[in-house]
C-alpha cells in the first residue's frame, strides 16, 4: 500500500533540552543537549552546578547533544521514509547556533533537511514548552506536514508537554508514549506505555506522536551519511516570522540544590521506632 | 539490552543500518563530561566532530562493555568488528568507488583515537586491517582493487600485514621470506612471526624477497587464507589480546605481486602505520587521565579525597599536558602525511616515538594512582596499561624510529 502520495513530511521535532544531569532532577530548564542514554539511578559524572544568583544551573562550557528520546524519534521518521511510508524527514531544532551541530547529527542520521529556528540569549534562557509547542504548530502548519514525531520529554527538565500541547494547538490527535507506531490506510496505530499497561490506539493523520525507550534504537550515523549530510540544507527561521511570541508567562523564583542527606538514627526497638516517628511528626 | 538488528534496506549505497546494543555502560569514558582543556574535538571541523561522535559511541556501546572478555577470552571479535565495518571504519582512507570511506589521514587519526578508548587491541587490529585495504587500494591494479577491497572494506574479509620475521624484527630489510616466480605464479617460502589477527584473517599482505639482498629487492604479495602451504603457528600467549601468531608459507601462490612504490624501505617498515598506531595509544591515555581523575574525586585517604593532594594535582595535570602535546602531534603528523609533505616520515617517526612512550607513562600513571584497586582486573586501567605497552614495540619499535628521525637529521647535514 503506497502511503507516500498522502503523507508528504514527517517532521521530526527535536527537543533541544537536555542536561548532563544523568538523571538527577533538574529544577529548571537548561538549553543544554544530551545524548546519554537513558536511564535515571546513574551517579552524577558532571557535578550540576546552581549558579550563584540562583536563577538557573551553570551550562556555560557544558557539552550539547541530542535528547535521546529526540534521537529516538528521528530513528522511526527515518525507518518510515526507508519502508516509503513517508516522502521527506524534516529535523527541526529551536535554540542558539550550536543546535545546528544536532540538526546536523538528525542528517547524518538520514533525515531530508533541516530546520533551525533561531532562539539566543535571554529568549532561550526562558524558553518553556508553551512557546515551543507554538513555534511547533506554526511550523507544521506552513510546511503542512503530515505526522509529527517528537521524544516524549527532554531529560533535563522532564517536562513532557511540549508534545501534547503542540497537538492541542494543532487540533491534531495525539499518540503519546509510544512504543510500538504502524501506518494502516489513513490511520496510524500506536501502542502506548501507560501506568496500567500497554494500551493501543487508532488515530487519523494529521497527528502528534511522542516516543518512548522502547520505540526502537537508534542506529549510529555512518561515516559516509555524515559526510551526505555537509550538502543537506539547514533552514534558519526566527520566531517572529512563524508569528509566535517567545515571551515566557512563567518566572523561575529559585532554583536550589537537592537537600543534603541527613544523617539517620538507629533506635532498639519498635517502639522507639514509633515514638521517633511521632515526634517528627510523621504519624 | 536490545540486540542489534539489521534494519530494512536503505537508500543508495544499499547498506544495512545497525541497531545499537542498548547498553547500560555509564562508567564508560566515552560518556562523562570532558574538561575542556583535554576535549579531544577542539581544533575539528563539524564533520570530523560528527566522525568523532559516531567512533566514541561506538566505542562505548559496543566495545568498551566487552573489552575485558575479549582480552580475558582472547578473542578476536569478528561480530563487533563487522559491525565498525558497517558505519564505514574498514577502509576509512581507501577510494569510495572500491567501498571505501575515503576520509583523510587526520579523519582516520581521530576516528582510531576515539575507538581505541573502547578497546586498544581490537583498535589496533582495526588499523592495521585498515593498512592491508589501503596497500591494495593504492599500489594494486584494477583487478587486484576489485578483488580484495570491497570485502576488506566490508569486512567480509579480514587481513593481516606479514614482514616481522623470526630472524627479522627492527632489521625488517634482512628478511629471508622468498617468493620465486614460476609460470604464472610465485612460489612462497618462510615463516613470518608475530601476525596480528594471524590464522584468523583471511587474506595475507606478505612482503618478501623477489630480488637481491636488502630494501630494493623487497616486494609485496597477497596471499589468501586456504592456498595450499599456508598454515598457521599455535597461538602464543602474550600480554595482551590479538597481537599475533606465526604465519608459514611453504608453496606457491596462484596471485600476482604487487610491487610497491616510494615506500620508505630503507628501514623496511611501513610509515603509514606510525600514526595509527599513535593514534591508539593517544585513545588509551585520553580514557586513562579520565579514569584517574574520576577515581581521585571519589577515594579518600587520610580525611579527604585524593583530588585534594597537591602531588597528585600535579601529576594529573602533567599527564593531561602530555595528553595533548601527543594529540597535537600526531594530528600534525597526519596532516603531513595526507599532503605528502617531505618531512611526513620523519614526523611520523616523531609522533611514533614521542605520543607511544608519553601515553604509555600517562596509562601506567593513572595505575599508580588508582592503586591497589587500578592492579585488579575489574578496573579497565590496567587493560589500557597491557595493551599499549607493546606499541612502544610494534609496527617499528622507538628504537627504530630514532633511527630513521638521526638519519633524517644527519643526511641534511
Amino acid at each position: 500500500m503506497h502511503r507516500s502520495s498522502e503523507v508528504k513530511h514527517v517532521a521530526s521535532y527535536l527537543n533541544t533540552r537536555g542536561c548532563e544531569c544523568f538523571g538527577q532532577p533538574c529544577e529548571s530548564h537548561c538549553p543544554v543537549l544530551t545524548d546519554r542514554t537513558i536511564h535515571v539511578q546513574l551517579k552524577t559524572f558532571i557535578k550540576i552546578r546552581v549558579k550563584p544568583d540562583r536563577t538557573g544551573v551553570v551550562t556555560d562550557g557544558v557539552k550539547h547533544s541530542m535528547n535521546p528520546f529526540c534521537e529516538i524519534a528521528v530513528e522511526e521518521a527515518i525507518k518510515l521514509k526507508e519502508k516509503k511510508l513517508v516522502k521527506e524527514v524534516v529535523a527541526v531544532s529551536c535554540g542558539p547556533q550550536q543546535v545546528q551541530e544536532t540538526i546536523r547529527t538528525a542528517l547524518a542520521m538520514g533525515a531530508d533537511r533541516g530546520i533551525h529556528v533561531e532562539v539566543s540569549g535571554k529568549d532561550y534562557e526562558t524558553l518553556g514548552p508553551l512557546q515551543v509547542s507554538k513555534i511547533f504548530a506554526a511550523l507544521a502548519k506552513k510546511e503542512q506536514a503530515d505526522l509529527i514525531i517528537l521524544g516524549k520529554q527532554a531529560i533535563d527538565d522532564d517536562c513532557n508537554q511540549t508534545g501534547q500541547m503542540t497537538a492541542a494547538l494543532l487540533d491534531w490527535p495525539q499518540g503519546t508514549f509510544a512504543s510500538e507506531m504502524t501506518l494502516e490506510a489513513d490511520k496510524l496505530k500506536v501502542v502506548r506505555e501507560v501506568d496500567g499497561g500497554l494500551e493501543t490506539i487508532k488515530i487519523k493523520l494529521p497527528a502528534v506522536v511522542t516516543a518512548d525507550l522502547r520505540l526502537n534504537t537508534p542506529r549510529y550515523a555512518t561515516l559516509p551519511n555524515i559526510m551526505k549530510a555537509k550538502k543537506k540544507k539547514i533552514a534558519n527561521v526566527k520566531p517572529a516570522d512563524l508569528g509566535v511570541d517567545v515571551c515566557s508567562r512563567l518566572e523561575v523564583l529559585k532554583v536550589d540544590e537537592p537537600p543534603q542527606r541527613q544523617a539517620g538514627v538507629k533506635v532498639e526497638t519498635v517502639d522507639d521506632l514509633v515514638g521517633k516517628l511521632k515526634e517528627a511528626g510523621r504519624v | 539490552m536490545a540486540a542489534t538488528r539489521a534494519l530494512v534496506r536503505g537508500v543508495r549505497l544499499g547498506s544495512y543500518s545497525i541497531g545499537r546494543s542498548r547498553s547500560l555502560i555509564f562508567n564508560s569514558v566515552q560518556r562523562r563530561g570532558i574538561a575542556a582543556c583535554v576535549d579531544p574535538s577542539i581544533g575539528l571541523t563539524d564533520e570530523q566532530k560528527e566522525f568523532q561522535k559516531v567512533a566514541f559511541d561506538f566505542a562505548a556501546n559496543e566495545m568498551a562493555p566487552h573489552m575485558a572478555e575479549w582480552d580475558q577470552k582472547e578473542m578476536f571479535p569478528v561480530e563487533a568488528m563487522r559491525k565498525a565495518a558497517q558505519l564505514g571504519f574498514g577502509g576509512i582512507y581507501v577510494n569510495p568507488d572500491v567501498g571505501g570511506s575515503g576520509l583523510s589521514r587526520l579523519d582516520t587519526s581521530i576516528i582510531f583515537e576515539a575507538l581505541s578508548t573502547g578497546c586498544v587491541s581490537t583498535t589496533a587490529y582495526i588499523s592495521i586491517h585498515n593498512m592491508c585495504a589501503w596497500m591494495i587500494d593504492t599500489f594494486g591494479n584494477n583487478e587486484q582493487r576489485e578483488k580484495f577491497c570491497p570485502d576488506l572494506c566490508s569486512m567480509q574479509k579480514f587481513a593481516s600485514y606479514c614482514l616481522t620475521e623470526p630472524g627479522s624484527g627492527s632489521d625488517a630489510a634482512s628478511l629471508l621470506t622468498s617468493a620465486k616466480l614460476q609460470g604464472d605464479h610465485y612460489i612462497l617460502n618462510g615463516t613470518k612471526a608475530f601476525i596480528s589477527g594471524g590464522g584468523d584473517t583471511d587474506v595475507y599482505v606478505v612482503m618478501c624477497r623477489t630480488g637481491g639482498k636488502g630494501p630494493k629487492g623487497i616486494s609485496c604479495l597477497v596471499v589468501e587464507k586456504g592456498t595450499p602451504g599456508l598454515s598457521f603457528g599455535k597461538k602464543e600467549k602474550k600480554v595482551m589480546n590479538i597481537f599475533g601468531i606465526r604465519v608459514l608459507f611453504r608453496t606457491g601462490t596462484p596471485w600476482s605481486a604487487i610491487f610497491l612504490k616510494d615506500r620508505n624501505f630503507s628501514t623496511g617498515v611501513n610509515a603509514s602505520s606510525f600514526v595509527p598506531t599513535a593514534s591508539c595509544s593517544l585513545g588509551a591515555a585520553h580514557a586513562s587521565v579520565l579514569l584517574a581523575r574520576d577515581h581521585m574525586c571519589v577515594r579518600k585517604q587520610f580525611g579527604e579525597t585524593l583530588s585534594n593532594s597537591q602531588f597528585l594535582q600535579f601529576k594529573l595535570a602533567e599527564m593531561a599536558t602530555k595528553l595533548v602535546a601527543s594529540r597535537l602531534l600526531v594530528r600534525q603528523a597526519a596532516v603531513a602525511l595526507q599532503e605528502g609533505r617531505p618531512d611526513a616520515v620523519s614526523l611520523c617517526s616523531m609522533a611514533k616515538l614521542f605520543v607511544t612512550d608519553e601515553c604509555f607513562s600517562i596509562c601506567n600513571q593513572a595505575l599508580q594512582i588508582h592503586g591497589g584497586y587500578g592492579y585488579l582486573k575489574d578496573y579497565a586501567v590496567q587493560q589500557y596499561v597491557r595493551d599499549i605497552r607493546v606499541h612502544q614495540i610494534l609496527e617499528g619499535t622507538n628504537e627504530v624510529m630514532r633511527m630513521i628521525i638521526a638519519r633524517s637529521l644527519l643526511t641534511e647535514s
